[in-house]
C-alpha cells in the first residue's frame, strides 16, 4: 500500500492492522518521551488546500512523533491563492524531496490525481477531500469505539455493534469513510438526517435510513454520531434554518436524556454547540469526543508507520 | 476521359449492392457494375461506401480558443472521422450571434477546404440567455444558418424559448437544445447516482435534463415549430422524445458516440478525460440510448466533439472542463454499439450519420444517396478492422476518452466534394489549400 486516500484501499485485515498499530502509538504517547525514530531523516509535507487546524496539527503531531521533518503548505498567503495550478504545488513539493503529501483539498477526488499523476513519487495521505473521504476520520473513530465499547484488549472487529451517524451525509465525507469502513469491520451502521441531505444511492452504504432522529434513537444503538452541520447548508435550501434543524435531528438536552447512559456519543469536531449537539451530551461522561482526538494521533502515526517505514523500506 | 475523373471499384453500398462509383469534378457521374470508364482507378473492393458523414454538433473553438482548436485542425479531424461535412458550434469568442462572426466561420471553412463548415447561431444574444440574437441576419447571411443554439447553455427560460422557437419559423430554422436546468445542475460534476454520492462529487440529475425537454416539446407543439435536441443523455430523455414523437410534435434528437458506449463506472479514478456534459450516465441509459436509435426515436449520431488545452485536463476533477474530442472516433463507436450488436444495419447507420442530419440542417450536397448526378461527397469503410484507440489525432487537443479501448472499423477514404481528403487512412495535403 503506497497511498491512503479511500476506506476502499484498505482490506479488513489491513485496517485491523492499522488499528491495532495504533495502539502501540498510544503507548508511545503515553510515555514522558513521546518520541520513536522510525521516519528520521523523512520529510513529510501537510498540503492543506482548505483551513483545518485540527486534522493538520494532529497530522504534524503524529509526523513529528515519529521523528519526520514536517512542512507545512496551506493554500491562504502560498502561490496557490495566486492561482498556481494543483500540478505545479505538488512538482514543486517534489523537487524539494518530499516523501509524504498529506493533503486536504476542497475537491473531491483531487488526492486521487495527486496519486494517480506522474507529478510526484510521493506517498499521498487523504486528510480529506471535498466531500468525498477522510479515511483516517474514520480509522481513529473506529478506534475509539471499539476501545470504548469492547475495551482497550480487544483486537478483533466491531461485528455486534450498531453505529447511527446523524446529520449531512450528502456532504459528509467522515460519513462516507465511517460507513465503509464500519461495515467492513462487521458492524450495522444506520444514517440519520433531513431527506435534502440523504442522498441517491444510499442503500448500498448503510443498513438502514431514518429521516426522524427519535424513532432512530428508540432502536437502541451502542454509538451514536452526530456530524457537523455547516452555516451555508441554511442559504441553499437543505433547510429553513438552524432552530429547526436543531429541533428536528440535534441531540439537544431532552434527546441526551433519553438517550440511556450507555450509548457512546461521537463528534469529528470542531463542534456547534446547541446545533448538532448540546453541551451537556458533548461533554459527559458518555461522550467520546476528545479521545477521538487523542486517537487522532495515534491513528496518524500508525498511518505514517506503515505507508513509509513498513512499506517504502521494503520498496528500497 | 478526363485527367481527374476517378473510378472507386467494386465498393459495396448500404444496402449490399457491389458497384463502381465514378466522380469527376465535385459530381458523381455514373454509378454502376463494371463501369467501362478510363480515369484513375481505386480499389475498394471489401469496403463499405457510405454518404459523407454530417455532424451536427461540432466546436471548433475558433475564433477565441485557437490553442484548443483551429478550423483547420478541426475540419481535418473531421475528415479523417469521415466527415464531409460540420456544424461549428456559435460558443466561441466572440459569440457567433451575429452574422459577421457566422459568414467568418463558414469563409475559414472553405479556406481550410476539408469538409463544408456549417456554422450554427446562437439563439440567444451572448449566450445570456436574456435577449434573441440576430437570428435573421445569420439565416440571410452567406452562412445561411439554419440551426440555432446555445449549447454549453441551456435556453432556461421558458419565454425566450417559445420566442426563439416561433421566431425561427419565419425562415423554417430549427432550435437546438441543451437540455440543462440550470439550478437543478449547481456545481454538477457527474451523473447522480449512487457513484456520484461515493466519489462524493455533486450530482448532475437526470430530471435536469428530462424536465426541459419536456416542457419544450410542449412548447414546440403549442408554437407549432421545430425543435432538436443536443445529446440526449437519459432513458427519461428517450421517453418523452418517443411520447413526442406520437403525438406529432416536430422534434429530432441527437445521441453521442460517448453516451452509446461509455458509462458513469470510468468516474471512479477522477481522470478528467471522462468529464462531459452532459455527464455519463448509467448502463441502463447506455442501453436505453441505442435503443432509441434502432427504432427511430433518435435521429442521428453527434459527436459534441469538444476540443480542450492538456492543461485544462491534466488537474483535479473539480477544476478541469467538460467535453471530450470525437471527430475521429466516431464512426467506429457507431459500429462497434449497433452494428456490431445487431442492433441497426447499415442502411441506419447511413441515414443516422449523414442523411438525416443533412435534412435538419437543410444541407442540399449532403446526406444524399451516392448516385449519379450528386455531389461527390462520400466515405469508404473498412468494417472488418478491429483496432485499439491510440492517441494519433489531427485535432489540436488529446480528449480522447477512448484511447486504449478496441473498436470496430476505419475510415479508409474520405471524399469531400471529388477531392480525397483522407487516402488510405492518411490525411491529404491539399493544393488549393
Amino acid at each position: 500500500m503506497k497511498h491512503l486516500l479511500s476506506i476502499n484501499d484498505l482490506g479488513k485485515e489491513d485496517a485491523l492492522e492499522l488499528l491495532n498499530l495504533a495502539i502501540e502509538m498510544q503507548n508511545v504517547n503515553s510515555r514522558d518521551v513521546k518520541k520513536l525514530p522510525a521516519l528520521n531523516g523523512r520529510t513529510v509535507a501537510n498540503l492543506f488546500f482548505e483551513d483545518s487546524t485540527r486534522t493538520r496539527i494532529s497530522f504534524e503531531l503524529a509526523a513529528k512523533r515519529l521523528s519526520a521533518d514536517v512542512i507545512n503548505f496551506t493554500a491562504k498567503g502560498s502561490s496557490v491563492s495566486k492561482g498556481e495550478s494543483l500540478k505545479d504545488t505538488v512538482q514543486t513539493l517534489e523537487a524539494m524531496g518530499v516523501e509524504a503529501l498529506i493533503v486536504r483539498h476542497n475537491h473531491s477526488g483531487a488526492v486521487n490525481t495527486i496519486a494517480n499523476a506522474d507529478w510526484s513519487k510521493a506517498s499521498v495521505i487523504n486528510a480529506g477531500d471535498g466531500t468525498h473521504e477522510h479515511p483516517t476520520q474514520a480509522l481513529l473513530d473506529a478506534l475509539t469505539i471499539r476501545q470504548r465499547l469492547l475495551g482497550k484488549d480487544h483486537l478483533g472487529d466491531l461485528t455486534g455493534l450498531a453505529v447511527l451517524i446523524v446529520g449531512d451525509i450528502l456532504h459528509s465525507r467522515v460519513a462516507r469513510s465511517n460507513m465503509l469502513l464500519l461495515r467492513k469491520l462487521g458492524a450495522r451502521v444506520a444514517i440519520c438526517g433531513p431527506a435534502t441531505l440523504i442522498p441517491e444511492g444510499i442503500e448500498g452504504l448503510s443498513d438502514q435510513v431514518f429521516y426522524n432522529l427519535d424513532e432512530a434513537l428508540q432502536h437502541g444503538f451502542d454509538a451514536v454520531m452526530m456530524l457537523r452541520i455547516q452555516a451555508e447548508r441554511m442559504n441553499s435550501a437543505f433547510m429553513p434554518n438552524g432552530a429547526e434543524y436543531a429541533s428536528g435531528w440535534g441531540l439537544g438536552d431532552s434527546r441526551f436524556s433519553k438517550l440511556g447512559t450507555k450509548t457512546l456519543i461521537l463528534h469529528p469536531g470542531p463542534m456547534n454547540r446547541g446545533l448538532e449537539i448540546s453541551s451537556s451530551a458533548a461533554d459527559s461522561e458518555q461522550s467520546a469526543i476528545l479521545d477521538q482526538v487523542t486517537n487522532g494521533v495515534a491513528v496518524r502515526m500508525a498511518v505514517l508507520y506503515k505507508l513509509l517505514a513498513q512499506e517504502q523500506s521494503n520498496v528500497r | 476521359m478526363s485527367d481527374n475523373l476517378m473510378i472507386f471499384r467494386g465498393a459495396t453500398l448500404s444496402n449490399g449492392d457491389v458497384i463502381d462509383i465514378a466522380v469527376e469534378g465535385n459530381s458523381i457521374i455514373q454509378v454502376g457494375t463494371n463501369l467501362i470508364l478510363e480515369g484513375t482507378d481505386i480499389d475498394c473492393s471489401g469496403l463499405i461506401a457510405l454518404q459523407g458523414f454530417v455532424d451536427l454538433h461540432t466546436h471548433l473553438r475558433e475564433p477565441g480558443f485557437e490553442q484548443s482548436e483551429t478550423i483547420l485542425t478541426g475540419s481535418r479531424a473531421a475528415a479523417m472521422g469521415g466527415f464531409t461535412a460540420v456544424h461549428a458550434m456559435a460558443n466561441t469568442s466572440p459569440v457567433a450571434d451575429n452574422a459577421a462572426v457566422v459568414e467568418q466561420v463558414h469563409a475559414l471553412g472553405e479556406s481550410a477546404g476539408y469538409v463544408y463548415v456549417q456554422p450554427i447561431g446562437a439563439v440567444t444574444k451572448n449566450l445570456e440567455g436574456s435577449a434573441l440574437a440576430d437570428l435573421l441576419k445569420m439565416n440571410q447571411s452567406r452562412a445561411q444558418v439554419t440551426v440555432f443554439s446555445d449549447d454549453g447553455k441551456c435556453v432556461s427560460d421558458s419565454l425566450i424559448m417559445r420566442r426563439a422557437l416561433e421566431y425561427v419559423k419565419a425562415f423554417g430554422g430549427v432550435i437546438a437544445q441543451h437540455a440543462q436546468d440550470p439550478h437543478l445542475t449547481i456545481d454538477a460534476q457527474m451523473n447522480e447516482s449512487p457513484v456520484a454520492f461515493e466519489l462524493g462529487l455533486a450530482g448532475w440529475p437526470s430530471v435536469a435534463e428530462e424536465a426541459i425537454i419536456a416542457r419544450d416539446v410542449l412548447l414546440t407543439e403549442h408554437v407549432g415549430s421545430r425543435l432538436h435536441i443536443c445529446h440526449v443523455s437519459t432513458a427519461g430523455s428517450v421517453e418523452i422524445i418517443r411520447w413526442a414523437k406520437a403525438r406529432g410534435i416536430n422534434v429530432t434528437a441527437e445521441v453521442t458516440p460517448h453516451h452509446l458506449l461509455l458509462t458513469e463506472e470510468l468516474v471512479r479514478d477522477y481522470n478528467p478525460v471522462f468529464k462531459v456534459n452532459p455527464p455519463l450516465r448509467s448502463d441502463s441509459d447506455v442501453l436505453a440510448l441505442r435503443a432509441a436509435v434502432a427504432d427511430g426515436t433518435i435521429d442521428i449520431i453527434a459527436t459534441d466533439h469538444a476540443p480542450h488545452t492538456a492543461d485544462s485536463k491534466d488537474c483535479e476533477w473539480g477544476q478541469a472542463a467538460f467535453g471530450m474530442i470525437g471527430l475521429e472516433t466516431a464512426f467506429s463507436v457507431a459500429q462497434t454499439t449497433l452494428i456490431e450488436t445487431g442492433m441497426i444495419d447499415w442502411v441506419r447507420l447511413e441515414q443516422l450519420l449523414s442523411t438525416n442530419p443533412a435534412n435538419i440542417s437543410g444541407l442540399e450536397r449532403h446526406g444524399k444517396a451516392i448516385q449519379a448526378g450528386h455531389a461527390a461527397n462520400i466515405t469508404f469503410i473498412n468494417s472488418k478492422r478491429q483496432a485499439v484507440v491510440t492517441g494519433t489525432t489531427q485535432s489540436k487537443s488529446t480528449n480522447n476518452p477512448y484511447i486504449g479501448m478496441e473498436l470496430f472499423g476505419e475510415i479508409v477514404h474520405t471524399l469531400y466534394e471529388g477531392v480525397l481528403t483522407v487516402k488510405h487512412g492518411q490525411i491529404q495535403e491539399l493544393k488549393n489549400a
